[in-house]
């Protein structure tokens, strides 16, 4: 039986254009999805964390001195414009346009990326020196159990795209690579829902009810 | 943070040596203690040495330690599991031991047997129950779904070294400095900082973590195996009942791996960088610990004991010569029980403070299990019913699991009640119930796998007769060791107590530490029968590749299998599908043409993994910080590395395919079938008389 290739995994696609690679990845794809609900629990879990040690402040700073939504804001552009644009250097991918701009919009990604993990570092020192330092309370324990996990995730992403990036230049579009490319497109997006609960959850949750 | 230890070999010094004890203070404590040591030390000097002596490092590295095949990376999995078996059955001798000695203090200080009650439990789950079911699921997933190698073969070689890094740094705390004292659960806040500053819960924590990493992949590796991978025509309701317990695990692991993983981790930020998810002060809850190491404990349970059931399901179904009775109730038993495994982990600890209702809803949630349970072991029961029944090994290993095991299931029910519970928890009574289900459960199905699939992997059977003696002393061992504990445990005796007062205890423990011995009688009945197989192996040999006249497709090929598995890949027509062929007598087909096949290339990538890691394990747990940055950059930089090499595969050609096949075809054709009576002889070369009038 033969199956139509765009449904040989869910999410975006290589498509009919590159139907070896297309078929290559469906195994990978398919655990790549299987790996990212495992992280998804851990995520689950420090979310849970965060939401039972909101009220447990031990009389140190709070969200309502520690939060600065208007760096949440840009921290929130940046991402959301970010997975935009990995998501442009996936379809420049599947409409086989030329390679440059595969690696261009992986450049802008880069770029955004990083300037996402400025401005939460940013955040994180002006944090510290309002007293709001892990060690202060279990509130502050879980605040930075999960944020920089995040940030950890989205630190690992842009190792990604640089390795990605040159071996692009190294090999060229193989079936391997375009299938690498399928999964970064992935794990970017899977970090942009994640960050989506932490605004939600850690900040609008934390300024609601801490 | 760091208050000492800032030097360059961290917190690390002469005191951490077991023989600077034994020196400063000689007694029976410090002797043991030393011994342990010693073994590992000799176990080690053995190994190296026999491997240079018999020059036998470059097979090694060649045809194992870089090898991607399913099939070698389960049986390297497996051999973890037994040494590691050795090291957990001797603690538990030792600890019997302790208690017999009683009443009052016996031979061994408090701290020596808090740790040795936390390593045996560490490592029976973690580095005997988990490798053991991995190997035997590596080996036989991808033969018995009909595909060449797991979905990510690489990736399961990663696997297996972070598994055994991990259960190696429970061998180097025997060593170097001391293991944990805080249980295999760890609870914090005892295990935090304030209480036990000591390297202890740091090697607990990393092995569980890096073991755990491997665990998750495994999982991974494993669903998406079974999902994507199976033969042409091997729908979902014609996998063999073990791979539905398979996928089923996996499920658990990917779902139930991460709650340790953050509990882990977690309590390491409370140790290393001094936060407060547990701590006794500013709002640390050790709550949130208990519920998450539960959430995933639970789970934990059933992920052992499933692929036992499946193996069961297996052995009973074709030493009875019967097809399997009641396969769609077992599937849906077995995923009920999967799902059902993450509604329960609250009966853990009922006595923590939950209000009554609350304890109501998990207690009636744990005892639903026991229907899905139940269901099974009538299921079981039917298949031998009628059945042609030979009283083989693997056999007699399901016979003595059904009857004990429902003695632990149904104690289990027991203790589901949380006002039952409140009376007997932290007892011996626990004790009794928990080994009750994974000696008979998971240990003798584990056993039953491994002699029911040995001839398969190594192309000869072992020697029934030890099987039959070691199927003898596990059972009467296990009775001897673990029945009395249920007395005792009523009677009020707490577990984990290195010291006890009263004497009516006093003759159950002398039983339990008779039968702790014949448990290691057992442990070494196991090493003799491998020992006689090995000798005896020409008279055993099975080349063909059938030699119990079994049902589904791993036997359909030769023993040992040839790296590709399948030389064609077969289409799948039935449930029992090569029960059919052979029913029809097409079972050992000529096929028309054959094709190149690709496999993994043999790389490094597992084992340098298993070093480095092992090595960041050890520098984390001494602080010794530079040496623990520099392997996590070299972890990194071997795994892109890796990434980098664009030849994965290396191609057997068609021709190659077609010799070999074809040669043992011949084989095949030459051999002389035998029927059921003669499957113990030396003329049962493994190809079977069709002998299944019962199956339809």
């Amino acid at each position: 039986m033969k199956r139509a290739p765009t449904h040989s995994y869910p999410g975006l696609n290589l498509g009919r254009r590159h139907a070896s690679a297309d078929k290559a990845s469906e195994v990978v794809t398919f655990g790549f999805w299987v790996f990212l609900m495992s992280d998804l629990v851990y995520f689950g879990l420090m979310f849970a964390i965060y939401i039972t040690m909101i009220d447990a402040q031990a009389g140190g700073p709070g969200p309502h001195e520690l939060f600065d939504l208007k760096s949440i804001f840009a921290q929130t552009l940046i991402l959301l414009t970010s997975s935009l644009t990995v998501g442009l250097a996936m379809l420049a991918l599947k409409y086989n346009l030329p390679r440059w701009r595969i690696v261009f919009w992986f450049f802008v990604t880069l770029v955004l990326g990083l300037s996402f993990l400025v401005l939460e570092v940013r955040d994180f020192m002006s944090m510290a020196e309002k007293g709001g330092i892990p060690q202060r309370s279990g509130f502050l324990s879980a605040f930075y159990g999960l944020v920089p996990l995040h940030g950890l995730h989205v630190t690992a992403g842009c190792i990604w795209l640089i390795v990605l990036g040159i071996q692009l230049r190294i090999f060229g579009l193989t079936d391997l690579l375009m299938s690498r490319v399928v999964r970064l497109a992935l794990f970017w997006h899977f970090l942009d829902l994640i960050w989506i609960g932490i605004i939600t959850i850690v900040y609008f949750g934390g300024l609601t009810y801490g | 943070m760091t208050t000492n230890g800032s030097g360059f070999f961290g917190r690390l010094n002469w005191d951490a040596f077991p023989i600077t004890g034994l020196i400063q203070n000689p007694n029976t404590n410090e002797i043991v203690a030393n011994t342990a040591a010693a073994i590992v030390i000799v176990g080690v000097i053995v190994v190296v040495g026999s491997l240079t002596w018999f020059r036998l490092w470059g097979p090694l590295w060649r045809d194992w330690l870089t090898s991607a095949d399913h099939k070698k990376i389960g049986i390297m999995y497996i051999v973890f599991a037994i040494v590691m078996l050795a090291r957990g059955v001797l603690e538990g001798v030792v600890m019997r031991a302790q208690q017999a000695a009683g009443p009052g203090d016996g031979f061994l200080e408090a701290e020596h047997f808090a740790e040795l009650f936390s390593t045996h439990g560490t490592i029976m789950i973690f580095f005997v129950a988990v490798p053991f079911v991995f190997g035997l699921a590596n080996f036989l997933i991808p033969l018995m779904i009909g595909a060449r190698d797991v979905a990510f073969p690489v990736m399961n070689q990663i696997s297996l070294g972070l598994t055994v890094s991990a259960g190696m740094m429970l061998m180097v705390s025997l060593v170097v400095g001391e293991f944990s004292t805080g249980g295999w659960t760890a609870y914090p806040p005892y295990t935090g900082a304030a209480f036990n500053p000591g390297v202890g819960p740091d090697y607990w924590i990393w092995a569980i973590v890096v073991s755990g990493v491997g665990t998750t992949l495994t999982g991974i590796n494993f669903a998406v195996t079974i999902y994507k991978l199976r033969a042409p025509g091997m729908k979902f309701m014609r996998l063999p009942m073990y791979c539905w317990t398979i996928i089923c695990s996996s499920i658990l692991i990917v779902f139930a791996m991460p709650p340790l993983g953050v509990a882990a981790l977690m309590l390491a930020a409370d140790r290393y960088l001094d936060f407060h998810f547990f701590t006794n002060d500013l709002g640390g809850n050790m709550m949130n610990y208990a519920n998450m190491f539960w959430l995933f404990g639970h789970p934990e349970v059933y992920l052992l004991v499933l692929p036992a059931y499946g193996i069961y399901s297996e052995v009973f179904a074709t030493f009875s010569a019967k097809r399997l009775y009641g396969y769609n109730s077992l599937v849906i038993a077995t995923m009920s029980i999967a799902v059902l495994s993450f509604t329960v982990w609250l009966h853990h600890f009922f006595t923590m403070g939950q209000s009554a209702l609350i304890n109501a809803v998990f207690g009636i949630a744990t005892m639903l299990i026991a229907i899905p349970t139940g269901v099974k072991v009538y299921d079981w029961m039917a298949t031998l019913f009628r059945g042609r029944i030979r009283f083989s090994v693997p056999m007699l290993y399901g016979l003595s699991f059904l009857m004990l095991f429902v003695i632990g299931g149904l104690s289990g029910v027991i203790l589901a009640n949380p006002t039952v519970d409140y009376q007997v928890h932290n007892t011996l009574f626990l004790v009794a119930h928990f080994h009750n289900v994974l000696l008979p459960g998971v240990l003798f199905g584990l056993l039953a796998g491994y002699n029911y699939w040995f001839p398969k992997a190594f192309g000869f059977r072992l020697n029934e007769f030890w099987g039959r003696v070691s199927v003898a002393l596990w059972t009467v061992g296990f009775m001897l060791t673990f029945l009395p504990l249920y007395f005792v445990g009523l009677m009020g005796m707490p577990r984990r107590s290195f010291s006890w007062e009263d004497p009516s205890f006093h003759p159950y423990m002398i039983v339990a530490v008779v039968g702790a011995l014949i448990i290691l009688a057992a442990l070494l009945s196991v090493i003799v029968q491998l020992w006689v197989s090995i000798r005896d192996r020409e008279k055993a040999r099975v080349p063909v590749g059938d030699p119990w006249d079994a049902h589904t497709l791993e036997w359909s090929i030769p023993a040992p299998p040839p790296s590709y598995n399948f030389a064609i890949v077969p289409h799948v027509t039935d449930r029992d599908d090569f029960a059919a062929a052979k029913e029809r007598g097409n079972a050992y087909p000529s096929p028309d043409a054959y094709e190149d096949i690709s496999l993994s290339l043999n790389t490094g990538i597992g084992f340098s993994l298993c070093v480095l890691s092992g090595v960041w394990m050890f520098a984390l747990v001494w602080w010794i910080w530079w040496l623990a940055a520099l392997m996590t950059i070299f972890m990194l930089a071997a795994f892109i590395a890796w990434t980098f090499k664009a030849e994965t595969e290396r191609v057997i050609p068609a021709d190659d395919v077609r010799k070999q096949h074809e040669a043992w075809l011949d084989l095949v054709h030459n051999s002389t079938p035998v029927d059921r009576d003669h499957e113990t002889a030396p003329e049962n070369r493994g190809l079977a008389r069709p002998d299944l009038e019962a199956v339809t």
